[in-house]
Protein backbone atom coordinates (compact mmCIF):
# COMPACT_ATOMS: atom_id res chain seq x y z
CA UNK A 1 0.00 0.00 0.00
CA UNK A 2 1.02 3.55 -0.78
CA UNK A 3 0.30 4.54 3.16
CA UNK A 4 3.09 2.29 3.96
CA UNK A 5 5.85 4.08 2.68
CA UNK A 6 6.66 7.15 5.25
CA UNK A 7 9.56 9.38 3.84
CA UNK A 8 7.81 10.82 1.01
CA UNK A 9 9.83 13.90 0.04
CA UNK A 10 8.69 17.89 0.71
CA UNK A 11 8.10 18.59 -3.28
CA UNK A 12 5.74 15.43 -2.94
CA UNK A 13 3.99 16.28 0.48
CA UNK A 14 3.38 19.94 -0.53
CA UNK A 15 1.78 18.30 -3.88
CA UNK A 16 -0.07 15.53 -2.26
CA UNK A 17 -0.68 15.78 1.73
CA UNK A 18 -4.00 16.07 3.08
CA UNK A 19 -5.51 15.35 -0.37
CA UNK A 20 -7.00 12.35 -1.95
CA UNK A 21 -9.06 12.09 -5.10
CA UNK A 22 -12.99 13.23 -3.96
CA UNK A 23 -14.29 9.74 -2.88
CA UNK A 24 -17.72 10.48 -4.69
CA UNK A 25 -16.63 12.56 -7.96
CA UNK A 26 -12.66 11.51 -8.29
CA UNK A 27 -12.60 15.00 -8.81
CA UNK A 28 -8.34 15.63 -8.66
CA UNK A 29 -8.49 19.38 -7.73
CA UNK A 30 -9.49 19.65 -4.17
CA UNK A 31 -12.97 20.72 -4.18
CA UNK A 32 -14.13 24.18 -3.02
CA UNK A 33 -16.72 23.05 -0.35
CA UNK A 34 -18.82 26.83 0.23
CA UNK A 35 -20.99 25.61 2.35
CA UNK A 36 -21.69 26.99 6.35
CA UNK A 37 -22.97 23.63 7.34
CA UNK A 38 -23.00 19.80 6.82
CA UNK A 39 -26.52 17.34 7.10
CA UNK A 40 -26.82 15.27 10.22
CA UNK A 41 -27.64 11.32 9.44
CA UNK A 42 -29.69 11.77 12.69
CA UNK A 43 -30.03 12.89 16.11
CA UNK A 44 -27.93 10.60 17.92
CA UNK A 45 -25.02 11.09 14.85
CA UNK A 46 -25.58 14.96 15.14
CA UNK A 47 -24.67 14.07 19.36
CA UNK A 48 -21.87 12.26 18.47
CA UNK A 49 -20.05 15.52 16.92
CA UNK A 50 -20.70 18.04 18.82
CA UNK A 51 -19.60 15.83 22.19
CA UNK A 52 -16.63 15.03 19.67
CA UNK A 53 -17.17 11.58 19.72
CA UNK A 54 -16.61 11.20 16.34
CA UNK A 55 -15.12 13.05 13.36
CA UNK A 56 -17.18 14.91 11.38
CA UNK A 57 -18.26 18.29 9.74
CA UNK A 58 -21.27 20.38 11.49
CA UNK A 59 -20.35 23.72 10.81
CA UNK A 60 -17.42 25.28 9.08
CA UNK A 61 -16.66 27.74 11.76
CA UNK A 62 -14.92 24.62 13.30
CA UNK A 63 -14.10 22.63 9.95
CA UNK A 64 -14.57 22.64 6.46
CA UNK A 65 -13.19 19.93 3.57
CA UNK A 66 -11.28 22.48 1.85
CA UNK A 67 -9.57 23.87 4.88
CA UNK A 68 -9.04 20.30 6.34
CA UNK A 69 -6.77 19.74 3.51
CA UNK A 70 -4.86 22.96 3.43
CA UNK A 71 -4.36 22.01 7.96
CA UNK A 72 -2.93 18.78 7.01
CA UNK A 73 -1.00 19.74 4.16
CA UNK A 74 1.40 21.98 6.56
CA UNK A 75 0.96 19.93 9.24
CA UNK A 76 2.58 17.00 6.99
CA UNK A 77 5.33 19.70 5.49
CA UNK A 78 6.15 20.95 8.92
CA UNK A 79 6.74 17.28 10.41
CA UNK A 80 3.71 17.92 12.83
CA UNK A 81 1.18 15.88 14.22
CA UNK A 82 -2.16 18.29 13.37
CA UNK A 83 -2.81 21.91 12.40
CA UNK A 84 -5.58 24.37 12.63
CA UNK A 85 -6.55 26.94 9.99
CA UNK A 86 -7.28 30.58 10.80
CA UNK A 87 -8.47 33.68 9.35
CA UNK A 88 -5.10 35.42 9.25
CA UNK A 89 -1.87 35.03 10.68
CA UNK A 90 -3.16 36.85 13.55
CA UNK A 91 -6.21 35.37 13.82
CA UNK A 92 -3.83 32.30 14.23
CA UNK A 93 -1.17 33.65 16.87
CA UNK A 94 -4.61 34.54 18.86
CA UNK A 95 -5.60 31.05 18.76
CA UNK A 96 -2.20 29.85 19.80
CA UNK A 97 -1.87 32.02 22.99
CA UNK A 98 -5.43 31.25 24.14
CA UNK A 99 -5.01 27.67 24.19
CA UNK A 100 -2.25 28.29 26.88
CA UNK A 101 -2.93 31.03 28.79
CA UNK A 102 -5.04 32.28 32.05
CA UNK A 103 -5.61 36.31 33.14
CA UNK A 104 -2.48 36.86 34.53
CA UNK A 105 -0.40 34.61 32.77
CA UNK A 106 2.80 35.59 31.15
CA UNK A 107 5.01 34.78 28.01
CA UNK A 108 8.43 35.70 27.17
CA UNK A 109 9.40 37.23 23.54
CA UNK A 110 12.24 38.00 21.35
CA UNK A 111 11.47 41.56 20.63
CA UNK A 112 12.82 41.05 16.86
CA UNK A 113 9.04 40.90 15.48
CA UNK A 114 6.89 42.01 13.01
CA UNK A 115 5.74 45.45 13.96
CA UNK A 116 1.78 43.97 14.42
CA UNK A 117 2.99 41.61 16.74
CA UNK A 118 4.94 43.64 19.03
CA UNK A 119 1.75 45.95 19.21
CA UNK A 120 -0.48 42.72 19.66
CA UNK A 121 1.58 40.66 22.06
CA UNK A 122 2.63 44.13 24.51
CA UNK A 123 -0.71 46.26 24.24
CA UNK A 124 -3.92 43.98 23.26
CA UNK A 125 -2.68 40.99 24.60
CA UNK A 126 -1.98 43.41 28.01
CA UNK A 127 -5.80 43.40 27.63
CA UNK A 128 -6.80 40.08 28.52
CA UNK A 129 -4.41 39.98 31.38
CA UNK A 130 -1.49 38.75 29.27
CA UNK A 131 1.62 39.83 30.17
CA UNK A 132 4.74 40.25 27.38
CA UNK A 133 8.14 40.16 28.48
CA UNK A 134 10.29 41.64 25.69
CA UNK A 135 14.17 40.42 25.26
CA UNK A 136 17.01 40.90 22.81
CA UNK A 137 16.91 37.16 21.11
CA UNK A 138 20.62 37.01 19.99
CA UNK A 139 21.52 35.70 23.18
CA UNK A 140 19.33 32.53 24.38
CA UNK A 141 20.25 33.10 28.42
CA UNK A 142 18.19 36.39 27.41
CA UNK A 143 15.20 34.22 26.99
CA UNK A 144 15.80 32.10 30.64
CA UNK A 145 16.84 35.14 32.60
CA UNK A 146 13.50 36.91 31.30
CA UNK A 147 11.20 33.84 32.38
CA UNK A 148 8.87 33.74 35.74
CA UNK A 149 6.41 30.68 37.26
CA UNK A 150 3.86 32.51 35.71
CA UNK A 151 5.88 31.95 32.09
CA UNK A 152 3.85 29.60 29.66
CA UNK A 153 5.43 30.01 26.68
CA UNK A 154 8.84 31.80 24.53
CA UNK A 155 7.74 32.66 21.16
CA UNK A 156 10.59 33.75 18.09
CA UNK A 157 10.40 34.76 14.88
CA UNK A 158 13.21 31.81 13.98
CA UNK A 159 13.96 34.15 10.70
CA UNK A 160 12.51 37.48 11.95
CA UNK A 161 10.82 40.05 9.98
CA UNK A 162 11.78 42.78 9.36
CA UNK A 163 14.54 40.69 8.32
CA UNK A 164 18.58 39.50 8.48
CA UNK A 165 18.09 38.32 11.97
CA UNK A 166 18.16 34.69 12.82
CA UNK A 167 17.38 32.88 15.96
CA UNK A 168 19.38 29.90 17.76
CA UNK A 169 16.25 27.88 17.96
CA UNK A 170 17.66 25.18 18.90
CA UNK A 171 19.34 27.07 21.95
CA UNK A 172 15.88 28.82 22.96
CA UNK A 173 13.78 25.08 22.92
CA UNK A 174 16.43 24.22 25.59
CA UNK A 175 15.37 27.31 27.65
CA UNK A 176 12.01 26.45 26.81
CA UNK A 177 12.51 22.60 27.98
CA UNK A 178 13.98 23.47 31.03
CA UNK A 179 11.24 25.42 32.26
CA UNK A 180 8.91 22.55 31.32
CA UNK A 181 6.83 25.34 28.37
CA UNK A 182 6.60 25.44 25.32
CA UNK A 183 8.65 27.16 22.35
CA UNK A 184 6.74 29.16 19.61
CA UNK A 185 8.19 29.81 16.81
CA UNK A 186 6.93 32.10 13.89
CA UNK A 187 7.72 30.50 10.61
CA UNK A 188 6.36 32.57 8.40
CA UNK A 189 9.60 34.13 6.55
CA UNK A 190 11.14 30.62 6.23
CA UNK A 191 8.46 28.15 5.49
CA UNK A 192 8.72 24.36 6.14
CA UNK A 193 10.95 24.65 2.67
CA UNK A 194 13.97 26.42 4.00
CA UNK A 195 13.19 25.41 8.02
CA UNK A 196 11.80 22.86 9.84
CA UNK A 197 11.72 23.92 13.53
CA UNK A 198 10.34 20.90 14.91
CA UNK A 199 13.18 19.34 14.14
CA UNK A 200 15.33 21.47 16.45
CA UNK A 201 13.16 21.31 19.51
CA UNK A 202 9.81 24.04 18.98
CA UNK A 203 6.30 22.18 20.34
CA UNK A 204 4.03 24.88 17.93
CA UNK A 205 4.68 26.65 14.84
CA UNK A 206 2.69 29.52 13.60
CA UNK A 207 2.05 30.66 10.22
CA UNK A 208 1.18 33.79 8.38
CA UNK A 209 -0.23 31.74 5.49
CA UNK A 210 -0.64 34.50 3.52
CA UNK A 211 3.23 35.32 2.70
CA UNK A 212 5.06 32.69 1.30
CA UNK A 213 2.63 29.64 1.72
CA UNK A 214 0.23 31.47 -0.55
CA UNK A 215 3.09 32.64 -2.40
CA UNK A 216 0.87 35.21 -4.69
CA UNK A 217 -0.42 38.18 -2.81
CA UNK A 218 -3.94 37.38 -3.01
CA UNK A 219 -5.51 35.73 0.13
CA UNK A 220 -5.13 35.90 3.97
CA UNK A 221 -4.72 32.84 5.91
CA UNK A 222 -2.94 31.62 9.09
CA UNK A 223 -2.06 28.53 10.97
CA UNK A 224 -1.22 26.94 14.38
CA UNK A 225 0.40 23.36 14.12
CA UNK A 226 1.74 21.18 16.62
CA UNK A 227 4.42 19.13 17.27
CA UNK A 228 2.81 16.46 19.26
CA UNK A 229 5.69 16.09 21.39
CA UNK A 230 5.01 18.14 24.27
CA UNK A 231 4.21 16.83 27.58
CA UNK A 232 1.52 18.58 28.88
CA UNK A 233 0.91 15.93 31.93
CA UNK A 234 4.71 16.15 32.76
CA UNK A 235 4.99 20.12 32.80
CA UNK A 236 1.84 20.46 35.30
CA UNK A 237 1.61 23.75 33.89
CA UNK A 238 -1.82 23.73 31.66
CA UNK A 239 -4.56 23.11 33.58
CA UNK A 240 -6.72 23.88 30.66
CA UNK A 241 -5.13 21.05 28.75
CA UNK A 242 -5.19 18.54 31.64
CA UNK A 243 -7.85 19.02 33.80
CA UNK A 244 -11.47 18.68 32.40
CA UNK A 245 -12.54 21.94 30.91
CA UNK A 246 -15.72 23.64 31.63
CA UNK A 247 -15.38 24.88 28.34
CA UNK A 248 -16.02 21.41 27.09
CA UNK A 249 -18.49 19.57 29.49
CA UNK A 250 -15.08 18.66 31.63
CA UNK A 251 -13.65 17.12 28.61
CA UNK A 252 -9.88 16.64 29.28
CA UNK A 253 -8.71 17.61 26.04
CA UNK A 254 -4.93 15.96 26.39
CA UNK A 255 -6.10 12.92 27.71
CA UNK A 256 -9.08 12.17 25.03
CA UNK A 257 -6.75 13.37 22.08
CA UNK A 258 -2.93 12.53 23.52
CA UNK A 259 -0.94 14.15 21.37
CA UNK A 260 -3.13 16.18 19.04
CA UNK A 261 -4.81 17.21 22.11
CA UNK A 262 -3.54 21.01 21.71
CA UNK A 263 -5.02 21.17 18.27
CA UNK A 264 -8.47 20.09 19.30
CA UNK A 265 -8.67 22.58 21.78
CA UNK A 266 -7.26 25.44 19.98
CA UNK A 267 -10.17 24.08 17.38
CA UNK A 268 -13.19 22.99 19.72
CA UNK A 269 -12.83 26.05 22.26
CA UNK A 270 -10.98 28.94 20.34
CA UNK A 271 -12.14 28.68 17.09
CA UNK A 272 -15.30 27.91 18.53
CA UNK A 273 -15.88 30.92 20.88
CA UNK A 274 -14.19 33.52 19.06
CA UNK A 275 -13.97 32.66 15.43
CA UNK A 276 -11.77 33.69 13.04
CA UNK A 277 -12.13 30.53 10.60
CA UNK A 278 -10.42 30.59 7.21
CA UNK A 279 -13.12 30.77 4.59
CA UNK A 280 -13.03 27.73 1.92
CA UNK A 281 -12.26 29.91 -1.09
CA UNK A 282 -9.30 31.33 0.70
CA UNK A 283 -8.08 27.86 1.78
CA UNK A 284 -8.49 26.71 -1.98
CA UNK A 285 -6.09 29.75 -3.19
CA UNK A 286 -3.36 29.23 -0.29
CA UNK A 287 -3.61 25.12 -1.49
CA UNK A 288 -2.79 26.42 -4.94
CA UNK A 289 0.61 28.05 -3.40
CA UNK A 290 1.65 25.46 -1.66
CA UNK A 291 1.59 22.97 -4.32
CA UNK A 292 4.88 25.35 -5.77
CA UNK A 293 6.51 26.05 -2.31
CA UNK A 294 9.43 24.24 -2.78
CA UNK A 295 10.08 25.98 -6.42
CA UNK A 296 9.34 29.27 -5.18
CA UNK A 297 11.20 29.18 -2.09
CA UNK A 298 14.35 28.02 -4.44
CA UNK A 299 14.32 31.01 -7.03
CA UNK A 300 13.14 33.37 -4.18
CA UNK A 301 16.54 32.56 -2.09
CA UNK A 302 18.50 32.70 -5.50
CA UNK A 303 17.26 36.40 -5.82
CA UNK A 304 17.38 37.30 -3.04
CA UNK A 305 21.32 36.14 -2.41
CA UNK A 306 22.01 38.13 -5.96
CA UNK A 307 20.06 41.89 -4.67
CA UNK A 308 22.06 41.60 -1.47
CA UNK A 309 25.26 41.20 -2.59
CA UNK A 310 24.21 43.75 -5.40
CA UNK A 311 23.42 46.40 -2.90
CA UNK A 312 26.12 45.40 -0.44
CA UNK A 313 28.44 46.67 -3.21
CA UNK A 314 26.44 49.57 -3.74
CA UNK A 315 27.50 53.27 -2.35
CA UNK A 316 24.73 54.50 -1.35
CA UNK A 317 23.85 51.43 1.14
CA UNK A 318 25.43 51.86 4.09
CA UNK A 319 24.87 48.70 5.12
CA UNK A 320 22.77 45.05 4.38
CA UNK A 321 21.10 42.82 6.70
CA UNK A 322 20.62 39.39 5.22
CA UNK A 323 22.07 35.92 6.52
CA UNK A 324 23.49 35.00 2.89
CA UNK A 325 26.29 37.20 2.92
CA UNK A 326 29.35 36.65 4.46
CA UNK A 327 29.30 39.56 6.45
CA UNK A 328 26.30 38.78 8.31
CA UNK A 329 26.87 37.47 12.29
CA UNK A 330 24.23 35.26 11.24
CA UNK A 331 25.74 33.41 8.62
CA UNK A 332 26.67 30.55 10.81
CA UNK A 333 22.90 30.54 12.07
CA UNK A 334 21.87 30.51 9.06
CA UNK A 335 23.72 27.53 7.50
CA UNK A 336 22.36 25.50 10.14
CA UNK A 337 18.55 26.44 10.20
CA UNK A 338 18.29 27.47 6.54
CA UNK A 339 20.97 25.71 4.40
CA UNK A 340 18.71 25.87 1.40
CA UNK A 341 18.77 29.80 1.85
CA UNK A 342 17.88 32.65 4.71
CA UNK A 343 14.55 33.47 2.48
CA UNK A 344 14.01 36.61 0.78
CA UNK A 345 12.78 39.20 2.88
CA UNK A 346 16.06 41.55 4.41
CA UNK A 347 16.70 45.08 5.11
CA UNK A 348 19.16 47.39 4.26
CA UNK A 349 20.06 51.20 5.53
CA UNK A 350 20.80 54.12 3.13
CA UNK A 351 23.34 56.64 4.02
CA UNK A 352 20.46 59.49 3.01
CA UNK A 353 18.63 57.97 6.21
CA UNK A 354 14.78 58.71 6.33
CA UNK A 355 14.22 61.09 3.33
CA UNK A 356 16.26 58.81 0.73
CA UNK A 357 13.99 55.83 1.85
CA UNK A 358 10.99 58.12 0.72
CA UNK A 359 12.39 59.02 -2.32
CA UNK A 360 13.62 55.34 -3.03
CA UNK A 361 9.84 53.98 -2.19
CA UNK A 362 8.96 56.15 -4.38
CA UNK A 363 11.02 55.94 -7.49
CA UNK A 364 10.40 51.73 -7.96
CA UNK A 365 8.81 50.86 -11.21
CA UNK A 366 8.79 46.96 -10.58
CA UNK A 367 8.88 46.76 -7.40
CA UNK A 368 5.53 46.60 -5.60
CA UNK A 369 5.31 49.42 -2.64
CA UNK A 370 3.07 47.45 -0.09
CA UNK A 371 2.59 46.38 3.17
CA UNK A 372 2.91 42.65 2.65
CA UNK A 373 6.06 40.04 2.04
CA UNK A 374 6.40 36.79 0.57
CA UNK A 375 4.48 37.96 -2.56
CA UNK A 376 6.12 36.50 -6.49
CA UNK A 377 6.26 39.83 -7.45
CA UNK A 378 8.63 41.83 -5.36
CA UNK A 379 7.95 44.17 -3.02
CA UNK A 380 9.33 47.59 -1.40
CA UNK A 381 8.77 48.91 2.11
CA UNK A 382 9.77 51.78 4.56
CA UNK A 383 9.03 50.72 7.91
CA UNK A 384 9.64 53.84 9.88
CA UNK A 385 6.85 55.87 7.69
CA UNK A 386 4.70 52.62 7.66
CA UNK A 387 4.29 49.34 9.47
CA UNK A 388 6.45 50.40 12.29
CA UNK A 389 5.30 53.93 12.89
CA UNK A 390 3.25 53.10 15.83
CA UNK A 391 6.11 51.86 17.66
CA UNK A 392 8.11 54.40 19.51
CA UNK A 393 11.95 55.59 18.60
CA UNK A 394 13.46 53.13 21.10
CA UNK A 395 11.10 49.83 19.83
CA UNK A 396 12.13 50.92 16.56
CA UNK A 397 15.64 50.88 17.54
CA UNK A 398 15.20 47.71 19.02
CA UNK A 399 13.09 45.86 16.40
CA UNK A 400 15.37 47.11 13.40
CA UNK A 401 13.28 49.65 11.50
CA UNK A 402 15.14 52.92 12.41
CA UNK A 403 14.63 55.86 9.59
CA UNK A 404 17.35 55.08 7.08
CA UNK A 405 15.43 51.11 6.89
CA UNK A 406 14.08 50.07 4.05
CA UNK A 407 12.78 46.55 3.89
CA UNK A 408 12.43 44.15 0.45
CA UNK A 409 10.69 40.77 -0.40
CA UNK A 410 12.37 39.93 -3.06
CA UNK A 411 10.20 38.40 -5.66
CA UNK A 412 11.05 35.59 -8.81
CA UNK A 413 10.67 37.93 -11.40
CA UNK A 414 14.07 37.69 -13.65
CA UNK A 415 17.08 38.82 -11.61
CA UNK A 416 18.34 41.12 -14.22
CA UNK A 417 15.28 43.24 -13.75
CA UNK A 418 15.05 43.23 -10.50
CA UNK A 419 18.34 44.82 -9.94
CA UNK A 420 17.88 47.21 -12.80
CA UNK A 421 14.92 48.67 -11.30
CA UNK A 422 16.95 49.17 -7.69
CA UNK A 423 19.74 50.76 -9.32
CA UNK A 424 17.24 53.50 -11.03
CA UNK A 425 16.14 53.72 -8.12
CA UNK A 426 18.54 54.17 -6.05
CA UNK A 427 20.07 56.46 -8.83
CA UNK A 428 17.36 59.20 -7.50
CA UNK A 429 17.38 58.25 -3.23
CA UNK B 1 8.81 -5.95 17.57
CA UNK B 2 10.02 -2.17 17.68
CA UNK B 3 6.80 -0.67 19.45
CA UNK B 4 7.84 2.56 18.95
CA UNK B 5 6.14 3.24 15.60
CA UNK B 6 3.88 0.30 14.15
CA UNK B 7 3.48 -0.50 10.30
CA UNK B 8 0.22 0.82 8.82
CA UNK B 9 -0.29 -2.51 7.20
CA UNK B 10 0.09 -4.30 10.94
CA UNK B 11 -2.70 -1.77 12.63
CA UNK B 12 -4.45 -1.88 9.54
CA UNK B 13 -5.03 -5.35 9.45
CA UNK B 14 -6.51 -5.59 13.04
CA UNK B 15 -8.61 -3.52 12.35
CA UNK B 16 -9.85 -5.41 9.60
CA UNK B 17 -9.86 -8.42 11.05
CA UNK B 18 -10.91 -7.76 14.64
CA UNK B 19 -14.58 -6.81 14.47
CA UNK B 20 -15.53 -7.82 17.99
CA UNK B 21 -13.31 -5.88 20.82
CA UNK B 22 -13.49 -6.25 23.79
CA UNK B 23 -12.53 -2.93 26.27
CA UNK B 24 -11.38 -3.92 29.30
CA UNK B 25 -12.08 -0.21 31.76
CA UNK B 26 -14.96 0.88 29.83
CA UNK B 27 -16.30 3.91 31.28
CA UNK B 28 -20.63 4.48 31.36
CA UNK B 29 -19.32 8.37 31.79
CA UNK B 30 -19.36 10.12 28.35
CA UNK B 31 -16.74 12.64 28.57
CA UNK B 32 -14.22 9.53 29.55
CA UNK B 33 -11.91 8.51 26.63
CA UNK B 34 -13.20 5.24 26.65
CA UNK B 35 -16.71 6.10 26.01
CA UNK B 36 -16.10 8.02 22.90
CA UNK B 37 -13.73 5.38 21.58
CA UNK B 38 -16.87 3.20 22.07
CA UNK B 39 -19.12 4.83 20.77
CA UNK B 40 -17.28 6.24 17.50
CA UNK B 41 -16.15 2.11 16.98
CA UNK B 42 -19.87 1.00 17.37
CA UNK B 43 -20.96 3.78 14.66
CA UNK B 44 -18.06 1.95 12.54
CA UNK B 45 -19.57 -1.08 12.92
CA UNK B 46 -17.44 -2.77 15.12
CA UNK B 47 -19.40 -4.76 18.02
CA UNK B 48 -17.45 -3.55 21.62
CA UNK B 49 -17.92 -5.57 24.40
CA UNK B 50 -17.37 -3.77 28.08
CA UNK B 51 -15.71 -4.98 31.06
CA UNK B 52 -15.12 -3.25 34.23
CA UNK B 53 -15.92 -4.92 37.86
CA UNK B 54 -17.39 -2.58 39.42
CA UNK B 55 -20.60 -1.94 36.29
CA UNK B 56 -20.74 -5.79 36.06
CA UNK B 57 -24.10 -6.27 34.59
CA UNK B 58 -24.92 -2.82 33.73
CA UNK B 59 -24.83 -1.93 30.39
CA UNK B 60 -22.74 0.73 28.75
CA UNK B 61 -24.05 2.30 25.00
CA UNK B 62 -26.32 -1.07 25.11
CA UNK B 63 -24.02 -3.41 25.32
CA UNK B 64 -24.14 -5.89 28.83
CA UNK B 65 -20.60 -5.11 31.13
CA UNK B 66 -19.00 -8.20 32.32
CA UNK B 67 -16.55 -7.96 35.20
CA UNK B 68 -13.72 -9.81 33.58
CA UNK B 69 -12.25 -11.12 30.76
CA UNK B 70 -13.17 -15.03 31.45
CA UNK B 71 -17.09 -14.38 32.27
CA UNK B 72 -17.63 -12.98 28.45
CA UNK B 73 -19.55 -15.78 26.56
CA UNK B 74 -18.27 -15.53 23.04
CA UNK B 75 -15.41 -15.71 21.19
CA UNK B 76 -12.97 -12.31 20.98
CA UNK B 77 -10.24 -11.39 18.73
CA UNK B 78 -8.94 -8.37 20.41
CA UNK B 79 -8.85 -6.86 23.97
CA UNK B 80 -8.37 -3.15 24.23
CA UNK B 81 -6.73 -1.92 27.72
CA UNK B 82 -8.21 1.10 29.25
CA UNK B 83 -6.53 0.92 32.80
CA UNK B 84 -2.76 1.78 33.69
CA UNK B 85 0.34 0.04 32.75
CA UNK B 86 0.54 -2.02 36.08
CA UNK B 87 -3.00 -3.07 35.73
CA UNK B 88 -2.74 -3.42 31.88
CA UNK B 89 -0.07 -6.32 32.67
CA UNK B 90 -2.66 -8.18 34.65
CA UNK B 91 -5.01 -8.17 31.79
CA UNK B 92 -2.49 -8.65 29.42
CA UNK B 93 -1.80 -12.12 31.37
CA UNK B 94 -5.68 -13.22 31.39
CA UNK B 95 -5.51 -12.49 28.12
CA UNK B 96 -2.77 -15.01 27.14
CA UNK B 97 -4.31 -17.89 29.79
CA UNK B 98 -7.75 -17.29 27.66
CA UNK B 99 -6.32 -16.85 24.26
CA UNK B 100 -7.14 -20.48 23.00
CA UNK B 101 -10.03 -20.62 24.57
CA UNK B 102 -11.58 -16.94 23.16
CA UNK B 103 -9.52 -16.92 20.00
CA UNK B 104 -7.43 -13.78 21.18
CA UNK B 105 -4.90 -12.80 18.71
CA UNK B 106 -4.45 -8.98 19.97
CA UNK B 107 -3.90 -7.35 23.41
CA UNK B 108 -3.78 -3.22 22.54
CA UNK B 109 -2.72 -1.01 25.44
CA UNK B 110 -4.37 2.26 25.34
CA UNK B 111 -2.67 6.10 24.68
CA UNK B 112 -0.38 6.99 26.97
CA UNK B 113 -0.36 3.13 28.40
CA UNK B 114 2.75 1.15 28.08
CA UNK B 115 4.02 -2.28 29.28
CA UNK B 116 7.09 -3.67 27.75
CA UNK B 117 7.49 -6.77 30.07
CA UNK B 118 4.05 -7.22 29.19
CA UNK B 119 3.79 -6.95 25.24
CA UNK B 120 7.14 -8.81 25.42
CA UNK B 121 5.01 -12.09 27.60
CA UNK B 122 2.07 -11.31 25.11
CA UNK B 123 4.70 -11.48 22.01
CA UNK B 124 6.03 -14.43 23.42
CA UNK B 125 2.67 -16.51 23.71
CA UNK B 126 1.97 -15.55 19.72
CA UNK B 127 -0.27 -12.95 20.20
CA UNK B 128 0.04 -9.32 18.66
CA UNK B 129 1.06 -6.70 21.03
CA UNK B 130 -0.13 -2.96 20.16
CA UNK B 131 1.11 -0.06 23.23
CA UNK B 132 0.60 3.37 23.08
CA UNK B 133 -2.35 3.86 20.45
CA UNK B 134 -6.05 4.53 19.95
CA UNK B 135 -7.68 2.13 17.47
CA UNK B 136 -10.27 5.16 17.08
CA UNK B 137 -7.51 6.97 16.34
CA UNK B 138 -6.19 4.89 14.21
CA UNK B 139 -9.54 3.76 12.29
CA UNK B 140 -9.79 7.47 11.64
CA UNK B 141 -5.96 7.40 10.03
CA UNK B 142 -6.62 4.80 7.73
CA UNK B 143 -10.51 6.25 6.61
CA UNK B 144 -8.87 9.58 6.29
CA UNK B 145 -11.41 11.22 8.61
CA UNK B 146 -8.81 11.96 11.19
CA UNK B 147 -7.81 14.51 8.79
CA UNK B 148 -10.93 16.20 8.62
CA UNK B 149 -9.96 17.72 11.86
CA UNK B 150 -6.76 19.12 10.75
CA UNK B 151 -4.53 16.05 12.02
CA UNK B 152 -1.82 14.83 10.00
CA UNK B 153 -2.39 11.28 8.94
CA UNK B 154 0.81 10.21 6.89
CA UNK B 155 -1.07 9.01 4.25
CA UNK B 156 -0.21 10.03 0.45
CA UNK B 157 -2.06 8.31 -2.07
CA UNK B 158 -3.27 9.17 -5.53
CA UNK B 159 -6.08 6.65 -4.93
CA UNK B 160 -9.41 7.35 -4.18
CA UNK B 161 -10.98 7.20 -0.87
CA UNK B 162 -11.83 3.92 0.40
CA UNK B 163 -13.13 2.89 3.93
CA UNK B 164 -9.75 1.71 5.90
Amino acid sequence: MADEKDDFGIETRALHAGARPDATTGARSTPIYQTTSYVFEDIDHAASLFNLQTFGYIYSRLTNPTVAVLEERIASLEGGRGSVAAASGHAAQFLAFFSLMEPGDEFVSSRNLYGGSITQFGLSFKRLGWHCHFVDPTDPENFAAAITPKCKAIFIEGLANPGGVIVDIEAVADVARAHDIPLIVDNTLATPFLCRPFEWGADIILHSATKFIGGHGNSLGGLVVESGKFDWFASGKFPGMTEPDPAYHGLTFAETFGDFGYSMKTRAVGLRDFGPSLSPMNAYLLLQGVETLPLRMARHCDNAQAVAEFLEAHPKVDWVSYAGLKSSPYKALAEKYTPRGPGAVFTFGLSGGFDAGVRLVEACELFSHLANVGDTRSLILHPASTTHRQLSDEQRETSGTTPEVVRLSIGIETIDDIIADLDQALDKA
Amino acid sequence: MNHDTYPASLLRGILRRCKTMVMVGASPNWVRPSNFAMKYLQIKGYRIIPVNPARAGEEILGERVYSRLADIPEPFPMVDIYRNAEAAGEIVDEAISLAADKGIEVVWMQLGVRNDAAAARAEAAGLTAVMNRCPKIEYGRFSGELGWGGINTGIITARRQSVI
